[in-house]
């Protein structure tokens, strides 16, 4: 799996739990619980959904390194 | 037609999930309604047949208006007979198209899409939204969304003004140290997949209802100017719904369950509110509220009770802060927890012994389990 397939399976999910959020509202760098109003339960299910496409398990001791769309993007790819 | 809220008068039954001559149990799925929370499903109360549905779908029904008649087992044949005769008169006034089949989606785009079901033929007897949507002349789909945005703010509005007007609120508020309870639930989740993983706030919510098992006067209701303790706890969770509003239905039962079940119960709260897929057992029971704004960074909440409940407790974020511990100076994950209380029912000390057990459970996290 590519970076850019990873980046896009991600943002699939995001728009799944926040219909209405437009692909250019989600910026690399940006948080994506505060600056997408996702909460923890969304973001559960986000890494729930990646999980089970990837077989990648964020323990939640590495939260902090997949909270933007960049660091997420990279997390999975350096665990596939 | 049930009142799925305070500020409720009217609401258009989508549905029947029974026909007439069906045995229904206490706690079964009769119908659904849209309301302007979205879509409810109906409980029925009580153990009979189903006599008589009184209402065809689509009808809009104001609040206490019969919907069917239940006869249980014990009910004289002749108490039955006497409705009959009015529902009768009411049958005879349906139109045509209150007698086409059509799936309740199909329905709701038709009202939306302004296409006249006449002229569609039945496909396998029944209407098809995809029917609809292919003959609608032109999509017209901001109005009707407007429209059911407009009636929750208006809904809110109500309940929010009766209560700043008829509550005198108290407001109470604690730190908490956060960090026992966060560790623990880390050591649980680490043992757990990700699927079972529990959100701290599951953990606040358990803790809430273990709290008022010991304070039980802050959960129940301020009706017929006096105090109402409900001995179930049906804590209605704050859910914020993407675009605006908020709905908080009820953690049905929430002193029957542990930590997972709590967990579990609320996942599939939130899925459901979202999908607005509530029961109305939901939107009516609730006996407290909880509202948590900490995941938008929030420090303080201070709530508006919804009424009749006497209290909501709010939930800040968590944060990073410095704590005091004996005579070192440390940083722990700090929490204030707020509490708002109607001042006919309880006074300041009630609230103070809550805030305090809330305290202490989530000192010793372990017995939230």
């Amino acid at each position: 799996m590519t970076k850019d397939e990873i980046k896009r399976m991600i943002i699939e999910q995001i728009l799944e739990v926040a219909p209405d959020i437009s692909v250019d509202e989600i910026t690399p760098d940006g948080s994506l619980q505060r600056s997408l109003e996702i909460d923890s339960f969304d973001f559960l299910k986000i890494l729930t959904a990646m999980h089970e496409k990837t077989g990648v398990e964020v323990p939640e001791s590495d939260y902090a390194k997949v909270a933007t769309l960049e660091s997420m993007t990279g997390y999975f790819a350096a665990h596939l | 037609m049930p009142s799925l809220g305070a500020d409720m008068e009217s609401a258009v039954l989508m549905e029947w999930h029974v026909k007439e001559g069906d045995a229904v149990k206490k706690g079964q799925i009769i119908a659904e309604v849209e309301t302007s929370k979205g879509v409810i499903e109906i409980e029925v109360f009580e153990e009979g047949i189903v006599e008589k549905l009184l209402v065809t779908p689509e009808t809009e029904c104001s609040v206490g208006m019969p919907l069917a008649i239940i006869v249980s087992s014990s009910e004289s044949i002749a108490q039955t007979e006497e409705t009959k005769h009015e529902t009768i008169t009411k049958e005879q006034n349906l139109s045509h198209e209150e007698r086409i089949k059509i799936s309740p989606a199909a329905h709701k785009r038709a009202d939306e899409l302004g296409v006249d079901l006449n002229k569609i033929t039945p496909l396998e007897g029944v209407i098809q939204l995809s029917q609809v949507e292919a003959v609608a002349p032109t999509k017209v789909e901001a109005p009707k969304h407007a429209e059911a945005k407009e009636g929750m703010r208006q809904a809110i509005a109500a309940a929010m003004s009766r209560s700043n007007a008829e509550i005198p609120h108290y407001y109470l508020a604690t730190s908490i140290n956060m960090t026992p309870a966060l560790e623990y639930l880390q050591e649980l989740n680490r043992e757990r997949s990700i699927k079972e993983r529990i959100l701290p706030i599951a953990l606040l919510i358990r803790a809430v209802v273990l709290s008022l098992k010991e304070v039980p006067q802050l959960n129940g209701f301020w009706q017929n100017s006096e105090m109402q303790i409900s001995k179930e706890i049906h804590p209605g969770i704050a859910i914020a719904l993407r675009g605006g509003g908020l709905i908080t239905p009820a953690l049905i039962d929430a002193q029957n369950m542990n930590l997972s079940d709590t967990m579990n119960a609320l996942s599939e709260l939130i899925t459901r509110t979202r999908s607005r897929k509530l029961r109305s057992g939901e939107m009516t029971k609730q006996t407290i509220t909880i509202t948590n704004l900490g995941d938008l960074g929030v420090e303080s909440v201070y709530g508006v009770i919804y009424p009749p409940q006497l209290a909501i407790v709010g939930f800040g974020a968590i944060m990073e802060k410095p704590w005091a511990e004996g005579d070192a100076l440390c940083v722990r994950k700090v929490m204030r927890a707020t509490l708002a209380g109607d001042h006919r029912a309880t006074d300041g000390r009630i609230g103070a012994l809550f805030l305090e057990k809330l305290n202490q459970y989530l000192q010793k996290p372990e017995e939230l389990l």
